[in-house]
């Protein structure tokens, strides 16, 4: 149970970083922090003792492996994270050339 | 950006060509060994990144190659799309039916369609990743200019 | 393994926190990077060879965009005041948080410890996944056909960011 509890305290990191820093980079090195944890909690929940990784060995007898279904979704959740971030990235690049800063407070006033 | 040291030039020259068979192999063996299409594909991207950095984006004709791997990643998902449609006219009426024969587990070519998908798949990924970096590449020298 | 796993967390945790603290920008992605890796040693801990090849390439991929992008822009950081308002703010904090927790703790007290079957749906994918679908790699075979719309749906999406950040970042032409 204390390892739910610990990935849960990093994700309320992830959470804290997200509110209060000013820093546009902060925030999305926030946002990436807070996936991660939800990618070990996801195939923490899955995984069976004494169990092999989920590729059979044809001709031998029944063996126990760990659940696959949880690797497949952190699989495409992971692909789906690097999207995100990249047009994160994109659009940081943009606002710095036009306001000549990373702080969101400067930002939010929309002259133009 | 110009590009760097001699040696990193010559480790590259070696390594590239390494590590895009390596791409190739976890993504054609992915009903077999752990892998499949989405780590062969981002591998494949590596080496074509690692060829960048090295050498330095002045030594490409930088159009030509985001039209080459934007293209090449709208191919590869069309494939996938026109691969599950075709499985709507053999076997049963279902889109991504498994359709074609499924040899004896463990040979290279078994389990139906899904080498097929690996592959474009994979070409997909690569063409994703590849454009994207591109395309920042292009943004730091157009506007450097 | 889960004193393994905790040990490798409590790490994690201390490199995130160093990396919301930081002064300068660069060493904040340096820990970032230090997260994801950490993530790596426990997807091979606890037996997912697949994801640990796919985290590791993503993750060094996004660590050369995060360090072209910074080491382009400004490195510093902004300085934070410490005035009453943000004692407040503090107080909310601690306070939804503590709900945050309260909620959580409810919904994993009915879950086995860790290493015991979870869940159902795993038995039956298991068992008779090489005759249905004719692979060996089981992620694979659960990923292309058993799960061949989640697939797509994420090669879609990876498509469209690819032309979404192509967009994006396109100076005008000439006209």
């Amino acid at each position: 149970m204390t390892v739910y509890l610990l990935c849960f305290a990093l994700f309320l990191v992830g959470l804290y970083g997200l509110i209060t820093r000013r820093n546009l980079i902060k925030i999305i090195i926030s946002k990436s922090i807070t996936e991660f944890s939800i990618f070990l909690i996801l195939v923490l929940i899955g995984y069976i003792d004494k169990g092999l990784a989920p590729i059979v060995d044809p001709g031998t007898s029944q063996q126990i492996y760990v659940d696959p279904l949880p690797q497949a979704m952190v699989l495409t959740a992971i692909v789906i994270g690097l999207a995100t971030t990249a047009m994160l990235m994109a659009i940081a690049i943009r606002l710095y050339r036009k306001y000549k800063t990373f702080d969101i407070r400067e930002i939010k006033n929309l002259r133009g | 950006m110009e590009g760097m040291s001699t040696i990193v030039k010559k480790v590259t020259q070696l390594m590239a060509g390494l590590i895009f068979m390596f791409g190739i192999y976890i993504i054609l063996h992915g009903h077999l060994t752990p892998g499949g299409g989405f780590a062969g594909g981002v591998l494949i991207a590596g080496a074509f990144i690692l060829l960048i950095l090295a050498f330095g984006s002045s030594s490409l004709k930088l159009k030509k190659e985001v039209t080459g791997s934007s293209n090449t990643e709208s191919i590869g998902i069309l494939m996938v799309v026109i691969l599950a449609l075709m499985a709507m006219l053999f076997g049963a009426k279902v889109f991504f039916f498994n359709f074609l024969p499924k040899g004896e587990a463990g040979e290279l070519l078994s389990a139906g369609v899904i080498p097929l998908y690996n592959i474009f798949i994979g070409i997909e990924v690569a063409g994703a990743i590849l454009t994207i970096f591109l395309a920042l590449v292009i943004f730091k020298e157009e506007s450097s200019k | 393994m889960e004193l393994t796993i905790s040990i490798i967390l409590v790490f994690m945790i201390i490199g995130s926190i160093f990396a919301l603290h930081a002064k300068d920008l660069l060493s904040a992605i340096i820990n970032m990077g230090f997260v994801g890796f950490g993530v790596v040693i426990c997807f091979l801990l606890l037996k997912a060879p697949d994801l640990a090849m796919v985290q590791i390439v993503i993750e060094t991929v996004t660590l050369v965009v995060m360090v072209a992008v910074v080491l382009d822009s400004s490195r510093k950081e902004i300085e934070v005041s410490f005035n009453r308002r943000s004692l407040l703010n503090m107080a909310v904090g601690f306070l939804a948080f503590a709900c945050l927790f309260y909620f959580f703790m409810k919904a994993i007290e009915n879950l086995d410890p860790l290493g015991m079957h979870s869940l159902r749906m795993a038995d039956s994918y298991v068992n008779g996944a090489v005759e249905k679908t004719g692979s060996i790699n089981l992620v694979t075979g659960v990923l292309f056909d058993f799960r061949a719309y989640d697939t797509m749906g994420e090669a879609v999406i990876l498509y469209t960011a690819a032309l979404g950040t192509l967009t994006l970042l396109r100076i005008k032409g000439k006209k």
